[in-house]
């Protein structure tokens, strides 16, 4: 949803970018975080071959561009920092006060503030990116990890990995307004159909429930089945919404699979095998590809998204995690 | 990153204050409740018993209910009772039971049934939280009592598929003479009847007055020459009195497995996957030490209960013990599956890691065991083996 947003305020800002800046990339990229690696695998989406290595902190996680492109933020857990990227030349500009052990971020729609999720304090910070100053740390549940912002920019939420909820923060005061119990170990959350509902996956649960975002009621909650698998190895961690907001791809961890969801119906519609341990995914800048991390494998598998059929394992480095996509710089 | 850690130690601060500074709605009250057996002497003096072995593990779980029950206005406390060697226990677990209904017990087998049979425990939940014996959880189990330790064939299994998986399939075994040695030899050679592998020589190690500190080059060896061909060499000395020395020293270069060497286990140091390394560090930040399967035990009692508590929006132990025993209940126990009870015997099915001292080497139930309902009842006493009779009737 994020992602789309930024996609759009790409296509309405063309001539944000000042070309001298710029390597001028050869086209699209899929970054890949490689937790076990400390290292970022560049991935051309044309040609799927890797095209850069990049050294980053201590297991890098969680990573996002912001809106215009021009700086790339990266959860390095053991560094216990935000690294702030040029991602033309690959060079760490500065880290951000971040917390201890950050593992995942939102950003939220005025490109500033980032939510960080600190797994080990049980602690969300709220980090402004220009001023690289702390504006809050929020208590949440034990293991914060997913962490997701309204369209609207109005709601943040963390997800607790062992106390289980999703927590609701307004983000004009920095409390929480709501907390909301999902199944167990949830690890990542975002907002779908124009910021009414929320979307959790919980891990250990094997679950993804679906709460509407008015009430915090829940709406659904869906499983999933696939034939030859013990329920127990199907473990709901990233999940990413087509752009039309129908359809919705969910990594279930050591199934191996990605689900296809039906996202107004809640019905789930196939499978996809990919590498082993899925742990999230990217769509490319078109939308026509879809990119999974595999964590033990580590390798990427290209699905195409139109015929469901996974084409390619691309060869990262080890224990691939986070993946964000970057278009063509654009010239002039 | 000075002032996040001061923040973090606020915090810390902040969850401990948690119970007394809100004084609303009532605590939910665990008691721990730990009869400590005497030790017998060993030979090395190199890894004393923590003295709050078990324990710190119930601390770290009532922190974590805390920390999820402030959001929906629960409050959790724990009562902690530790009585030492031969003192009788039965006195003050009556007195903690007229306190509360849900008791975390860290006692000897006999103990704990006498706990369990007490008129005061009838209407608690009880969670064994140490005791591994297989009578606890076969003829000789109480409907009021639920283990969260692994039984010693749950152990014994786990090791036993990993020794088949690598095909690995004859064995010898070594078993010492003090108290647990002979139950767990019992358990490995049932396991590996179980799995198919063959015990192919067994030998009891009986020589106190042999010098094995210092002159292990000189007595194991000759202590295992006369062992039949064999794969790996199991050792059954759950003390750690002298399988330690017989390492690298016997006459054939084996692997040591049991006791010493691949040790399957509730919980390992080692273990840092699927979360773990999480509640590793939780763990040593409250405790100063490594977390033991003991304290691993003790964390998922107190944690079983605060997840019930959440989920059943009860602290009655009646209630809780039959979510529990019911389908809806899973609880995140750091090793990538959900834990729950067994209904057959009340049992907390659970994943086995097999570590040595420097790494995990596999995790059981290992791939390829199969179950028609869950894999993980691969290990240990499977409903139809089960003997417990306790459990049948309203949640059995």
């Amino acid at each position: 949803m994020i992602r789309a947003i930024m996609l759009a305020l790409l296509a309405a800002a063309p001539a944000a970018f000042t070309p001298a800046a710029f390597t001028p990339a050869a086209a699209d990229e899929i970054w890949v975080t490689n937790e076990k690696d400390d290292t970022i695998s560049v991935i051309d989406t044309d040609t799927l071959e890797v095209t850069r290595t990049i050294p980053t902190g201590e297991r890098p996680r969680g990573i996002v561009f912001s809106h215009d492109f021009s700086r790339v933020y990266i959860c390095a857990s053991d560094s216990d920092a935000v690294q702030v990227m040029d991602p033309a030349s690959g060079e760490i500009l500065h880290d951000l006060p971040s917390g201890e052990d950050p593992e995942q971020f939102a950003l939220h729609p005025d490109d500033r503030r980032l939510y960080i999720a600190n797994e080990d304090d049980a602690i969300a910070t709220v980090v402004d990116v220009e001023t690289r100053r702390v504006i809050a740390q929020i208590d949440v549940g034990i293991e914060p990890e997913g962490m997701a912002v309204s369209p609207d920019g109005r709601i943040a939420i963390a997800t607790s990995e062992t106390t289980n909820m999703a927590h609701w923060i307004d983000t004009e005061t920095h409390a929480l307004f709501a907390n909301t119990l999902v199944d167990a170990r949830p690890r990542h959350a975002e907002f779908a159909r124009r910021g009414t509902e929320l979307w959790v996956s919980s891990e250990i649960g094997g679950t993804v429930t679906v709460f509407g975002v008015s009430d915090q009621a829940e709406l659904a909650k869906i499983r999933f089945d696939i034939r030859g698998v013990h329920d127990d190895r199907i473990q709901p961690v990233g999940f990413e919404f087509t752009p039309d907001g129908r359809t919705v791809f969910v990594a279930l961890g050591p199934s191996n699979h990605v689900a296809v969801v039906d996202a107004e119906t809640y019905e789930v519609v196939d499978y996809i095998l990919v590498g082993r341990r899925v742990w999230h995914m990217a769509f490319s800048p078109d939308h026509r590809r879809l990119f999974t991390t595999n964590g033990v494998s580590g390798d990427v598998t290209v699905i195409d998204v139109e015929s469901r059929e996974a084409i390619k394992s691309i060869k990262v480095g080890r224990f691939p995690w986070g993946a964000a996509a970057r278009p063509t710089p654009k010239e002039g | 990153m000075i002032r996040i850690r001061s923040l973090a130690a606020a915090f810390a601060a902040l969850l401990a204050l948690a119970p007394s500074a809100r004084a609303d709605p009532p605590a939910l009250r665990v008691g721990w409740l730990e009869a400590r057996a005497a030790r017998p002497p060993v030979l090395s003096n190199l890894d004393p018993a923590p003295e709050d072995l078990g324990l710190a593990g119930a601390r770290l779980g009532l922190a974590d209910n805390a920390a999820s029950g402030r959001f929906l206005g629960q409050r959790f406390a724990l009562s902690e009772v530790v009585i030492p060697p031969g003192e009788d226990p039965l006195a003050p677990a009556r007195a903690l039971l007229a306190e509360t209904g849900l008791l975390v017990v860290s006692a000897p087998a006999a103990t704990l049934t006498a706990i369990a049979d007490l008129p005061e425990a009838r209407g608690a939940l009880i969670f064994n939280a140490a005791a591994p014996e297989a009578d606890l959880r076969g003829a000789g189990c109480r409907a009021n009592v639920l283990h969260v330790f692994p039984s010693l064939a749950m152990r014994a299994d786990a090791l036993m598929q990993f020794l088949a998986a690598r095909r690995w399939t004859d064995l010898a075994m070594i078993e010492g003479t003090h108290e647990g040695d002979a139950e767990w030899a019992g358990a490995l050679a049932a396991a590996a009847r179980k799995f198919g592998l063959r015990i192919r020589g067994r030998q009891v190690w009986d020589h106190a007055s042999a010098d094995i500190r210092r002159l292990a080059g000189r007595e194991a060896p000759l202590f295992t020459q006369n062992l039949p061909a064999h794969d790996v060499l199991l050792v059954a000395d759950e003390q750690g009195d002298f399988a330690r020395w017989m390492m690298f020293n016997t006459w054939e270069p084996r692997l040591f497995a049991g006791s010493e060497g691949l040790v399957p286990s509730a919980w390992t140091p080692q273990a840092e996957q699927w979360g773990a390394s999480q509640l590793q560090s939780r763990f040593r930040a409250l405790a100063g030490r490594d977390m033991r399967p003991e304290d691993y035990a003790a964390w998922a009692a107190l944690r079983a209960v605060g997840e019930a508590a959440t989920r059943a929006v009860s602290a009655e132990p009646g209630r809780l013990r039959a979510y529990m025993l019911g389908p809806e209940f899973e609880l995140a126990g750091f090793k990538g599956r959900p834990l729950s009870f067994r209904a057959w015997n009340g049992q907390l099915r659970q994943p086995i890691p097999l570590a040595h001292p420097r790494g995990l080497v596999a995790m059981a139930p290992l791939e390829g065991f199969l179950h028609q309902g869950n894999e993980m009842d691969t290990l240990g006493q499977d409903a139809p083996e089960s003997a417990c009779r306790a459990f049948e009737g309203a949640n059995g």
